[in-house]
Protein backbone atom coordinates (compact mmCIF):
# COMPACT_ATOMS: atom_id res chain seq x y z
CA UNK A 1 0.00 0.00 0.00
CA UNK A 2 1.26 3.49 -0.86
CA UNK A 3 2.34 5.75 2.00
CA UNK A 4 -0.31 8.31 3.02
CA UNK A 5 0.52 11.97 2.51
CA UNK A 6 0.85 14.16 5.58
CA UNK A 7 -2.62 15.68 5.24
CA UNK A 8 -4.36 12.32 4.90
CA UNK A 9 -2.42 10.12 7.31
CA UNK A 10 -5.10 10.09 10.03
CA UNK A 11 -8.18 10.13 7.81
CA UNK A 12 -10.12 6.87 7.71
CA UNK A 13 -12.25 6.48 4.57
CA UNK A 14 -15.93 7.22 5.27
CA UNK A 15 -15.39 7.40 9.02
CA UNK A 16 -16.48 10.45 11.08
CA UNK A 17 -13.29 12.35 10.23
CA UNK A 18 -13.67 11.86 6.45
CA UNK A 19 -15.45 15.17 5.88
CA UNK A 20 -13.09 17.60 7.59
CA UNK A 21 -10.07 19.55 6.34
CA UNK A 22 -6.54 18.71 7.47
CA UNK A 23 -3.35 20.73 7.18
CA UNK A 24 -0.51 19.79 4.87
CA UNK A 25 3.22 20.00 5.69
CA UNK A 26 3.51 23.70 4.75
CA UNK A 27 0.60 24.80 6.95
CA UNK A 28 1.98 22.75 9.85
CA UNK A 29 5.50 24.16 9.45
CA UNK A 30 4.14 27.70 9.48
CA UNK A 31 2.46 27.04 12.83
CA UNK A 32 5.84 26.77 14.53
CA UNK A 33 7.89 29.02 12.19
CA UNK A 34 9.25 31.57 14.67
CA UNK A 35 9.40 34.51 12.21
CA UNK A 36 5.86 33.96 10.89
CA UNK A 37 4.51 33.29 14.37
CA UNK A 38 6.08 36.49 15.68
CA UNK A 39 4.12 38.39 13.04
CA UNK A 40 0.96 36.46 13.99
CA UNK A 41 1.68 37.20 17.67
CA UNK A 42 1.51 40.93 16.94
CA UNK A 43 -1.61 40.57 14.77
CA UNK A 44 -3.49 38.33 17.24
CA UNK A 45 -2.64 40.65 20.13
CA UNK A 46 -3.97 43.65 18.23
CA UNK A 47 -7.20 41.77 17.41
CA UNK A 48 -7.60 40.69 21.04
CA UNK A 49 -6.99 44.21 22.34
CA UNK A 50 -9.79 45.48 20.06
CA UNK A 51 -12.24 42.82 21.36
CA UNK A 52 -11.19 43.42 24.97
CA UNK A 53 -11.66 47.17 24.42
CA UNK A 54 -15.16 46.64 23.00
CA UNK A 55 -16.09 44.50 26.02
CA UNK A 56 -15.17 46.90 28.84
CA UNK B 1 -18.98 52.91 57.23
CA UNK B 2 -20.51 50.44 54.80
CA UNK B 3 -19.53 46.80 54.64
CA UNK B 4 -19.35 44.80 51.40
CA UNK B 5 -19.03 41.05 51.75
CA UNK B 6 -17.75 39.04 48.79
CA UNK B 7 -18.43 35.31 48.97
CA UNK B 8 -15.73 33.56 46.96
CA UNK B 9 -12.18 34.47 46.01
CA UNK B 10 -11.88 33.10 42.47
CA UNK B 11 -11.44 35.14 39.30
CA UNK B 12 -14.75 36.99 39.66
CA UNK B 13 -14.81 37.43 43.46
CA UNK B 14 -11.15 38.41 43.67
CA UNK B 15 -11.61 40.98 40.89
CA UNK B 16 -14.71 42.42 42.58
CA UNK B 17 -13.11 42.57 46.03
CA UNK B 18 -9.81 44.09 44.97
CA UNK B 19 -11.39 46.80 42.81
CA UNK B 20 -13.99 47.57 45.50
CA UNK B 21 -11.24 47.93 48.12
CA UNK B 22 -9.32 50.28 45.83
CA UNK B 23 -12.36 52.43 44.98
CA UNK B 24 -13.83 52.54 48.50
CA UNK B 25 -10.58 53.18 50.36
CA UNK B 26 -10.32 52.77 54.11
CA UNK B 27 -13.59 54.60 54.84
CA UNK B 28 -15.52 51.39 54.11
CA UNK B 29 -14.87 47.70 54.68
CA UNK B 30 -14.53 44.91 52.11
CA UNK B 31 -14.65 41.35 53.47
CA UNK B 32 -13.80 38.26 51.42
CA UNK B 33 -15.14 34.92 52.60
CA UNK B 34 -13.53 32.00 50.80
CA UNK B 35 -12.81 28.45 52.01
CA UNK B 36 -9.47 28.43 50.19
CA UNK B 37 -6.20 29.76 51.53
CA UNK B 38 -4.76 30.09 48.03
CA UNK B 39 -5.75 31.77 44.79
CA UNK B 40 -5.52 29.52 41.74
CA UNK B 41 -4.99 30.62 38.12
CA UNK B 42 -7.19 27.78 36.86
CA UNK B 43 -6.40 28.07 33.12
CA UNK B 44 -2.84 26.88 33.83
CA UNK B 45 -4.00 23.79 35.74
CA UNK B 46 -3.86 21.82 32.49
CA UNK B 47 -0.09 22.34 32.46
CA UNK B 48 0.08 21.07 36.05
CA UNK B 49 -1.91 18.05 34.85
CA UNK B 50 0.81 17.08 32.38
CA UNK B 51 3.70 17.82 34.74
CA UNK B 52 4.81 21.00 32.98
CA UNK B 53 4.05 23.20 35.99
CA UNK B 54 3.73 22.61 39.73
CA UNK B 55 0.77 23.57 41.94
CA UNK B 56 3.00 26.31 43.39
CA UNK B 57 3.40 27.82 39.91
CA UNK B 58 -0.35 28.39 39.58
CA UNK B 59 -1.31 29.39 43.13
CA UNK B 60 -0.38 31.94 45.79
CA UNK B 61 -1.39 32.67 49.40
CA UNK B 62 -4.36 35.04 49.64
CA UNK B 63 -3.75 36.36 53.18
CA UNK B 64 -0.77 38.66 52.43
CA UNK B 65 -2.42 40.03 49.27
CA UNK B 66 -5.64 40.90 51.11
CA UNK B 67 -3.65 42.40 53.98
CA UNK B 68 -1.85 44.67 51.49
CA UNK B 69 -5.20 45.64 49.89
CA UNK B 70 -6.84 46.39 53.24
CA UNK B 71 -9.40 43.61 52.72
CA UNK B 72 -10.67 41.61 55.70
CA UNK B 73 -10.11 37.96 54.86
CA UNK B 74 -12.12 35.12 56.37
CA UNK B 75 -11.03 31.62 55.40
CA UNK B 76 -14.49 30.19 55.66
CA UNK B 77 -17.44 28.98 53.64
CA UNK B 78 -20.80 30.74 53.55
CA UNK B 79 -23.56 28.63 55.08
CA UNK B 80 -26.62 30.90 54.92
CA UNK B 81 -27.77 34.34 53.86
CA UNK B 82 -30.26 36.19 56.10
CA UNK B 83 -31.42 39.09 53.89
CA UNK B 84 -34.07 40.30 56.37
CA UNK B 85 -31.98 39.92 59.52
CA UNK B 86 -33.17 37.88 62.48
CA UNK B 87 -35.53 38.19 65.41
CA UNK B 88 -34.71 41.44 67.17
CA UNK B 89 -32.67 42.90 64.31
CA UNK B 90 -33.44 43.99 60.75
CA UNK B 91 -29.76 44.01 59.79
CA UNK B 92 -28.96 41.55 57.01
CA UNK B 93 -26.14 39.07 57.65
CA UNK B 94 -24.46 35.89 56.43
CA UNK B 95 -23.46 32.93 58.54
CA UNK B 96 -20.03 31.55 57.74
CA UNK B 97 -18.16 28.45 58.91
CA UNK B 98 -14.38 28.63 59.14
CA UNK B 99 -12.26 26.12 57.23
CA UNK B 100 -8.75 26.96 58.41
CA UNK B 101 -7.10 24.45 60.74
CA UNK B 102 -7.09 26.73 63.78
CA UNK B 103 -10.80 27.61 63.60
CA UNK B 104 -12.29 24.71 61.63
CA UNK B 105 -16.00 24.28 62.33
CA UNK B 106 -16.44 27.57 64.19
CA UNK B 107 -19.22 29.81 62.88
CA UNK B 108 -19.71 33.57 62.77
CA UNK B 109 -22.49 35.95 61.78
CA UNK B 110 -21.27 38.76 59.52
CA UNK B 111 -23.54 41.75 58.92
CA UNK B 112 -23.44 43.36 55.49
CA UNK B 113 -24.70 46.38 53.58
CA UNK B 114 -23.95 44.84 50.19
CA UNK B 115 -23.31 41.20 49.29
CA UNK B 116 -21.69 39.67 46.21
CA UNK B 117 -22.09 35.95 45.66
CA UNK B 118 -19.07 34.85 43.63
CA UNK B 119 -18.63 31.40 45.10
CA UNK B 120 -17.99 29.67 41.80
CA UNK B 121 -19.37 26.16 41.40
CA UNK B 122 -19.69 23.07 43.48
CA UNK B 123 -17.79 20.42 41.49
CA UNK B 124 -20.69 18.00 41.38
CA UNK B 125 -18.81 14.72 40.89
CA UNK B 126 -21.60 12.94 42.77
CA UNK B 127 -24.08 13.60 39.92
CA UNK B 128 -22.57 10.69 37.97
CA UNK B 129 -22.38 7.33 39.78
CA UNK B 130 -18.74 6.36 40.12
CA UNK B 131 -17.32 9.78 39.18
CA UNK B 132 -17.15 10.77 42.83
CA UNK B 133 -19.10 11.51 45.98
CA UNK B 134 -20.63 14.98 46.37
CA UNK B 135 -17.90 17.44 45.49
CA UNK B 136 -15.13 14.88 45.96
CA UNK B 137 -13.36 13.26 43.04
CA UNK B 138 -13.71 9.47 42.86
CA UNK B 139 -11.00 6.87 42.45
CA UNK B 140 -11.55 5.88 38.81
CA UNK B 141 -10.79 9.11 36.97
CA UNK B 142 -8.67 12.23 37.41
CA UNK B 143 -9.52 15.92 37.22
CA UNK B 144 -7.82 19.23 36.42
CA UNK B 145 -10.41 21.40 38.17
CA UNK B 146 -8.08 22.30 41.04
CA UNK B 147 -4.30 22.54 41.25
CA UNK B 148 -4.19 19.52 43.60
CA UNK B 149 -6.41 17.48 41.29
CA UNK B 150 -4.15 18.38 38.38
CA UNK B 151 -1.03 17.43 40.34
CA UNK B 152 -2.57 14.02 41.04
CA UNK B 153 -3.48 13.70 37.34
CA UNK B 154 0.13 14.33 36.31
CA UNK B 155 1.30 11.44 38.53
CA UNK B 156 -1.26 9.09 36.99
CA UNK B 157 -0.18 10.22 33.52
CA UNK B 158 3.43 9.55 34.46
CA UNK B 159 2.50 5.96 35.40
CA UNK B 160 0.86 5.47 31.99
CA UNK B 161 3.90 6.83 30.18
CA UNK B 162 6.09 4.42 32.16
CA UNK B 163 3.89 1.49 31.11
CA UNK B 164 4.03 2.62 27.49
CA UNK B 165 7.81 2.80 27.62
CA UNK B 166 7.67 -0.84 28.72
CA UNK B 167 5.64 -1.59 25.60
CA UNK B 168 2.08 -1.62 26.99
CA UNK B 169 -0.68 0.03 24.96
CA UNK B 170 -2.77 2.60 26.89
CA UNK B 171 -6.23 4.06 26.29
CA UNK B 172 -6.91 7.68 27.19
CA UNK B 173 -10.44 9.00 27.53
CA UNK B 174 -10.87 12.75 28.12
CA UNK B 175 -13.98 14.92 28.15
CA UNK B 176 -17.13 15.54 30.17
CA UNK B 177 -18.51 13.24 32.85
CA UNK B 178 -22.21 14.12 32.56
CA UNK B 179 -24.76 15.28 30.00
CA UNK B 180 -25.04 18.75 31.58
CA UNK B 181 -21.38 19.74 31.90
CA UNK B 182 -19.68 22.96 30.90
CA UNK B 183 -15.94 23.75 30.58
CA UNK B 184 -15.37 21.64 27.46
CA UNK B 185 -12.50 24.04 26.75
CA UNK B 186 -10.48 22.75 29.70
CA UNK B 187 -10.92 19.15 28.57
CA UNK B 188 -10.05 20.21 25.00
CA UNK B 189 -6.80 21.74 26.23
CA UNK B 190 -5.98 18.74 28.38
CA UNK B 191 -6.47 16.12 25.67
CA UNK B 192 -4.13 17.94 23.28
CA UNK B 193 -1.56 18.61 25.98
CA UNK B 194 -1.54 14.90 26.77
CA UNK B 195 -1.15 14.09 23.08
CA UNK B 196 1.73 16.58 22.88
CA UNK B 197 3.47 15.13 25.95
CA UNK B 198 3.07 11.54 24.71
CA UNK B 199 4.65 12.57 21.39
CA UNK B 200 7.52 14.24 23.24
CA UNK B 201 8.02 11.09 25.33
CA UNK B 202 8.20 9.02 22.14
CA UNK B 203 5.24 6.80 23.06
CA UNK B 204 2.46 8.33 20.96
CA UNK B 205 2.21 5.19 18.79
CA UNK B 206 1.17 3.18 21.85
CA UNK B 207 -1.68 5.52 22.81
CA UNK B 208 -5.33 5.41 21.76
CA UNK B 209 -6.74 8.83 22.63
CA UNK B 210 -10.47 9.46 22.59
CA UNK B 211 -12.69 12.46 23.35
CA UNK B 212 -16.11 12.03 24.92
CA UNK B 213 -18.41 15.00 25.44
CA UNK B 214 -21.97 16.22 25.75
CA UNK B 215 -21.61 18.60 22.80
CA UNK B 216 -23.98 17.84 19.92
CA UNK B 217 -21.12 18.69 17.54
CA UNK B 218 -17.41 18.95 18.01
CA UNK B 219 -16.45 22.60 18.64
CA UNK B 220 -19.70 23.59 20.40
CA UNK B 221 -17.68 24.57 23.53
CA UNK B 222 -20.89 25.40 25.38
CA UNK B 223 -21.47 28.52 23.31
CA UNK B 224 -23.33 26.81 20.50
CA UNK B 225 -20.16 26.84 18.39
CA UNK B 226 -18.90 29.90 16.56
CA UNK B 227 -17.90 31.00 13.10
CA UNK B 228 -14.33 32.24 13.03
CA UNK B 229 -12.97 34.54 10.39
CA UNK B 230 -9.89 32.85 8.95
CA UNK B 231 -8.29 32.66 5.50
CA UNK B 232 -11.09 34.82 4.14
CA UNK B 233 -13.78 32.38 5.30
CA UNK B 234 -16.15 32.37 8.26
CA UNK B 235 -15.25 28.82 9.34
CA UNK B 236 -17.43 26.88 11.76
CA UNK B 237 -15.70 25.78 14.95
CA UNK B 238 -16.94 22.29 14.03
CA UNK B 239 -14.57 22.23 11.03
CA UNK B 240 -11.82 23.83 13.12
CA UNK B 241 -12.15 21.24 15.91
CA UNK B 242 -12.63 18.21 13.65
CA UNK B 243 -9.57 19.25 11.70
CA UNK B 244 -7.41 19.41 14.82
CA UNK B 245 -8.74 16.12 16.20
CA UNK B 246 -8.06 14.41 12.87
CA UNK B 247 -4.60 15.92 12.49
CA UNK B 248 -3.58 14.77 15.98
CA UNK B 249 -5.13 11.31 15.59
CA UNK B 250 -7.77 11.77 18.31
CA UNK B 251 -11.07 9.93 17.92
CA UNK B 252 -14.32 11.34 19.36
CA UNK B 253 -17.70 10.46 20.84
CA UNK B 254 -20.13 13.38 21.01
CA UNK B 255 -23.67 13.91 22.27
CA UNK B 256 -22.82 11.65 25.21
CA UNK B 257 -24.20 11.64 28.72
CA UNK B 258 -21.80 9.62 30.87
CA UNK B 259 -24.12 7.85 33.31
CA UNK B 260 -21.75 5.51 35.11
CA UNK B 261 -18.03 5.29 35.81
CA UNK B 262 -16.35 2.10 36.94
CA UNK B 263 -12.75 1.01 37.20
CA UNK B 264 -11.42 1.29 33.65
CA UNK B 265 -14.84 1.75 32.02
CA UNK B 266 -17.53 4.38 31.45
CA UNK B 267 -21.11 3.79 30.35
CA UNK B 268 -22.91 6.45 28.37
CA UNK B 269 -26.14 7.34 26.57
CA UNK B 270 -26.08 9.12 23.23
CA UNK B 271 -28.45 11.71 21.80
CA UNK B 272 -30.00 9.04 19.57
CA UNK B 273 -30.94 7.09 22.70
CA UNK B 274 -28.41 4.29 22.19
CA UNK B 275 -26.18 3.13 25.03
CA UNK B 276 -22.46 2.46 24.89
CA UNK B 277 -19.40 1.62 26.92
CA UNK B 278 -15.83 2.76 26.59
CA UNK B 279 -12.78 1.31 28.33
CA UNK B 280 -9.83 3.36 29.48
CA UNK B 281 -6.54 3.18 31.31
CA UNK B 282 -6.48 6.92 32.04
CA UNK B 283 -9.48 9.21 32.09
CA UNK B 284 -10.10 12.87 32.93
CA UNK B 285 -13.78 13.74 32.97
CA UNK B 286 -15.02 17.22 33.88
CA UNK B 287 -17.85 17.05 36.46
CA UNK B 288 -21.10 19.00 36.12
CA UNK B 289 -21.37 22.21 38.15
CA UNK B 290 -24.00 23.19 40.73
CA UNK B 291 -24.41 26.03 43.19
CA UNK B 292 -22.44 25.57 46.41
CA UNK B 293 -25.62 25.04 48.42
CA UNK B 294 -25.93 28.24 50.45
CA UNK B 295 -29.32 28.53 52.19
CA UNK B 296 -31.40 31.69 52.46
CA UNK B 297 -33.22 32.14 55.76
CA UNK B 298 -35.98 34.62 56.56
CA UNK B 299 -36.26 36.65 59.76
CA UNK B 300 -38.56 34.07 61.34
CA UNK B 301 -36.19 31.22 60.54
CA UNK B 302 -38.14 29.91 57.54
CA UNK B 303 -36.27 28.71 54.45
CA UNK B 304 -36.50 31.19 51.55
CA UNK B 305 -33.72 29.66 49.47
CA UNK B 306 -35.98 29.41 46.41
CA UNK B 307 -36.58 33.18 46.57
CA UNK B 308 -32.92 33.98 46.04
CA UNK B 309 -31.54 30.88 44.36
CA UNK B 310 -32.59 28.95 41.26
CA UNK B 311 -33.19 25.18 41.69
CA UNK B 312 -29.62 24.46 40.50
CA UNK B 313 -28.26 26.49 43.43
CA UNK B 314 -27.10 29.50 41.42
CA UNK B 315 -28.23 32.98 42.48
CA UNK B 316 -31.10 34.63 40.59
CA UNK B 317 -30.22 37.93 38.96
CA UNK B 318 -31.81 40.31 36.44
CA UNK B 319 -32.14 37.63 33.75
CA UNK B 320 -35.31 36.59 31.96
CA UNK B 321 -35.98 33.17 33.48
CA UNK B 322 -39.31 32.87 31.68
CA UNK B 323 -37.97 32.80 28.12
CA UNK B 324 -39.47 29.36 27.54
CA UNK B 325 -38.68 27.35 24.41
CA UNK B 326 -35.49 27.78 22.40
CA UNK B 327 -37.40 29.55 19.60
CA UNK B 328 -38.21 32.39 22.05
CA UNK B 329 -34.70 32.93 23.33
CA UNK B 330 -33.21 36.37 22.89
CA UNK B 331 -29.89 37.99 23.69
CA UNK B 332 -31.79 40.32 26.00
CA UNK B 333 -32.65 37.33 28.26
CA UNK B 334 -29.12 37.59 29.65
CA UNK B 335 -28.51 39.67 32.78
CA UNK B 336 -26.91 43.09 32.62
CA UNK B 337 -26.44 44.25 36.21
CA UNK B 338 -26.35 40.89 38.10
CA UNK B 339 -28.57 42.32 40.83
CA UNK B 340 -30.95 39.98 42.65
CA UNK B 341 -34.54 40.93 41.74
CA UNK B 342 -35.81 40.56 45.33
CA UNK B 343 -32.97 42.05 47.37
CA UNK B 344 -31.31 45.02 45.69
CA UNK B 345 -28.17 44.84 47.85
CA UNK B 346 -27.37 41.28 46.71
CA UNK B 347 -25.47 40.60 43.48
CA UNK B 348 -23.88 37.56 41.86
CA UNK B 349 -21.08 37.21 39.32
CA UNK B 350 -19.00 34.56 37.60
CA UNK B 351 -20.29 30.99 37.68
CA UNK B 352 -22.44 31.80 40.75
CA UNK B 353 -25.17 33.67 38.84
CA UNK B 354 -28.06 31.65 37.43
CA UNK B 355 -28.09 31.89 33.63
CA UNK B 356 -31.52 32.27 31.99
CA UNK B 357 -30.94 29.20 29.83
CA UNK B 358 -28.15 27.45 27.97
CA UNK B 359 -26.35 29.09 25.05
CA UNK B 360 -26.13 25.86 23.03
CA UNK B 361 -29.37 24.60 21.56
CA UNK B 362 -31.05 22.35 24.16
CA UNK B 363 -31.17 18.68 23.23
CA UNK B 364 -32.30 15.44 24.78
CA UNK B 365 -32.30 11.77 23.88
CA UNK B 366 -35.54 9.91 23.02
CA UNK B 367 -35.35 8.61 26.60
CA UNK B 368 -35.74 12.18 27.88
CA UNK B 369 -32.16 12.59 29.06
CA UNK B 370 -30.98 16.18 28.62
CA UNK B 371 -27.62 16.17 26.83
CA UNK B 372 -26.25 19.61 26.10
CA UNK B 373 -23.51 21.85 27.44
CA UNK B 374 -24.40 24.40 30.09
CA UNK B 375 -23.14 27.95 29.55
CA UNK B 376 -19.54 28.83 30.43
CA UNK B 377 -19.22 31.90 32.73
CA UNK B 378 -15.49 31.77 33.36
CA UNK B 379 -12.37 33.65 32.32
CA UNK B 380 -12.65 37.10 30.82
CA UNK B 381 -16.45 37.48 31.15
CA UNK B 382 -16.20 36.39 34.77
CA UNK B 383 -13.62 39.08 35.54
CA UNK B 384 -15.60 41.78 33.71
CA UNK B 385 -18.76 40.85 35.64
CA UNK B 386 -16.88 41.06 38.94
CA UNK B 387 -15.48 44.50 38.14
CA UNK B 388 -18.88 45.75 36.90
CA UNK B 389 -20.72 44.60 40.03
CA UNK B 390 -18.03 46.15 42.24
CA UNK B 391 -18.38 49.40 40.29
CA UNK B 392 -22.16 49.47 40.82
CA UNK B 393 -21.88 48.80 44.55
CA UNK B 394 -19.10 51.36 45.06
CA UNK B 395 -21.19 53.98 43.27
CA UNK B 396 -24.17 53.23 45.51
CA UNK B 397 -22.02 53.44 48.63
CA UNK B 398 -20.21 56.61 47.57
CA UNK B 399 -22.87 58.45 45.53
CA UNK B 400 -26.10 57.27 47.08
CA UNK B 401 -28.56 54.39 46.82
CA UNK B 402 -30.06 55.70 43.58
CA UNK B 403 -26.81 55.68 41.63
CA UNK B 404 -27.37 53.86 38.33
CA UNK B 405 -26.03 50.34 38.04
CA UNK B 406 -23.29 49.46 35.58
CA UNK B 407 -23.98 46.85 32.92
CA UNK B 408 -22.02 43.96 31.42
CA UNK B 409 -24.23 41.54 29.53
CA UNK B 410 -22.60 38.42 28.09
CA UNK B 411 -24.70 39.13 25.00
CA UNK B 412 -22.88 42.45 24.55
CA UNK B 413 -19.35 41.54 25.58
CA UNK B 414 -16.71 39.54 23.77
CA UNK B 415 -14.07 37.18 25.07
CA UNK B 416 -10.52 36.39 24.14
CA UNK B 417 -9.75 32.72 24.65
CA UNK B 418 -6.48 30.87 24.27
CA UNK B 419 -6.71 27.07 24.34
CA UNK B 420 -3.38 25.34 24.71
CA UNK B 421 -2.68 22.38 22.43
CA UNK B 422 0.78 21.66 23.81
CA UNK B 423 3.41 23.48 25.87
CA UNK B 424 6.84 24.41 24.48
CA UNK B 425 8.57 27.69 23.79
CA UNK B 426 9.37 26.66 20.18
CA UNK B 427 7.17 23.61 19.57
CA UNK B 428 4.07 24.51 21.59
CA UNK B 429 0.78 25.48 19.97
CA UNK B 430 -2.50 26.99 21.09
CA UNK B 431 -5.77 27.97 19.48
CA UNK B 432 -6.11 31.73 19.92
CA UNK B 433 -9.72 32.85 19.53
CA UNK B 434 -11.90 35.86 20.05
CA UNK B 435 -15.67 35.64 20.16
CA UNK B 436 -17.99 38.64 19.97
CA UNK B 437 -20.43 38.54 21.61
CA UNK B 438 -20.19 35.51 23.90
CA UNK B 439 -23.94 34.90 23.73
CA UNK B 440 -25.06 34.96 20.08
CA UNK B 441 -27.46 37.73 19.11
CA UNK B 442 -29.38 36.49 16.08
CA UNK B 443 -31.38 39.71 15.82
CA UNK B 444 -28.26 41.82 15.49
CA UNK B 445 -26.18 39.27 13.56
CA UNK B 446 -28.60 37.06 11.61
CA UNK B 447 -26.97 33.81 10.54
CA UNK B 448 -23.96 33.19 12.77
CA UNK B 449 -25.24 35.27 15.71
CA UNK B 450 -21.87 36.98 16.07
CA UNK B 451 -19.87 39.76 14.49
CA UNK B 452 -17.45 37.96 12.16
CA UNK B 453 -15.20 41.05 12.09
CA UNK B 454 -14.38 40.38 15.75
CA UNK B 455 -14.71 36.58 15.92
CA UNK B 456 -11.60 34.83 14.66
CA UNK B 457 -9.34 31.93 15.49
CA UNK B 458 -6.08 30.33 14.49
CA UNK B 459 -3.70 27.75 15.88
CA UNK B 460 0.02 28.18 16.23
CA UNK B 461 3.04 28.95 18.36
CA UNK B 462 1.95 32.59 18.74
CA UNK B 463 -1.13 31.39 20.64
CA UNK B 464 1.08 29.44 23.02
CA UNK B 465 3.27 32.48 23.66
CA UNK B 466 0.14 34.51 24.44
CA UNK B 467 -1.20 31.84 26.81
CA UNK B 468 2.18 31.68 28.59
CA UNK B 469 2.41 35.47 28.90
CA UNK B 470 -1.18 35.64 30.19
CA UNK B 471 -0.25 33.12 32.90
CA UNK B 472 2.33 35.53 34.35
CA UNK B 473 0.29 38.64 33.59
CA UNK B 474 -2.84 37.48 35.46
CA UNK B 475 -0.85 36.17 38.44
CA UNK B 476 0.83 39.60 38.56
CA UNK B 477 -2.56 41.30 38.45
CA UNK B 478 -4.11 39.01 41.07
CA UNK B 479 -1.18 39.66 43.42
CA UNK B 480 -1.93 43.39 43.05
CA UNK B 481 1.59 44.16 41.94
CA UNK B 482 2.56 47.48 40.37
CA UNK B 483 0.21 48.54 37.57
CA UNK B 484 -2.32 45.73 38.25
CA UNK B 485 -5.29 47.95 37.45
CA UNK B 486 -3.90 48.57 33.95
CA UNK B 487 -4.19 44.88 33.04
CA UNK B 488 -7.66 44.21 31.60
CA UNK B 489 -9.80 41.34 32.84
Amino acid sequence: MAKAKEEEKNIKAYSQNFTTMTPGPFAKRMRTCVIWQFIRFVVINLKMIIVVGKSH
Amino acid sequence: MARLIVLGGGVSGHTAATFAAKWLGSAHEVVVVTPNSKWNWIPSNIWVGVGQMTPEDVTFDLAPVYKKAGITYKQAKAVSIHPNGKEGSDKEFVTIEFTDVANAGKTEELEYDYLINATGPKLNFGATPGLGEGSNLGEHTVSVCTADHAHHASHELEKCIKKMKEGQRQKFLIGTGHGMCTCQGAAFEYIFNIEHELSKAGVRDLADIKWISNESFLGDFGVGGLHMKTMGYAVSSKIFAESLFTERGVDWIIGAHVNKVESGKVSYELLDGSMGEEEFDFSMLIPPFAGVGIKAIDKDGSDITDTIFAPNGFLKVDANYAAGAYENWKASDWPKTYQNPTYENIFACGIAFAPPHTISKPMSSPNGTAINPTPPRTGMPSGIMGKTVAHSICDRILKGKDAPLHEASMAEMGAACVASAGKGIFDGTAAAMTIYPVVPDFEKYPGTGRDTDYTFGEIGLAGHWIKHILHYLFLWKAKLKMGWTMIPE
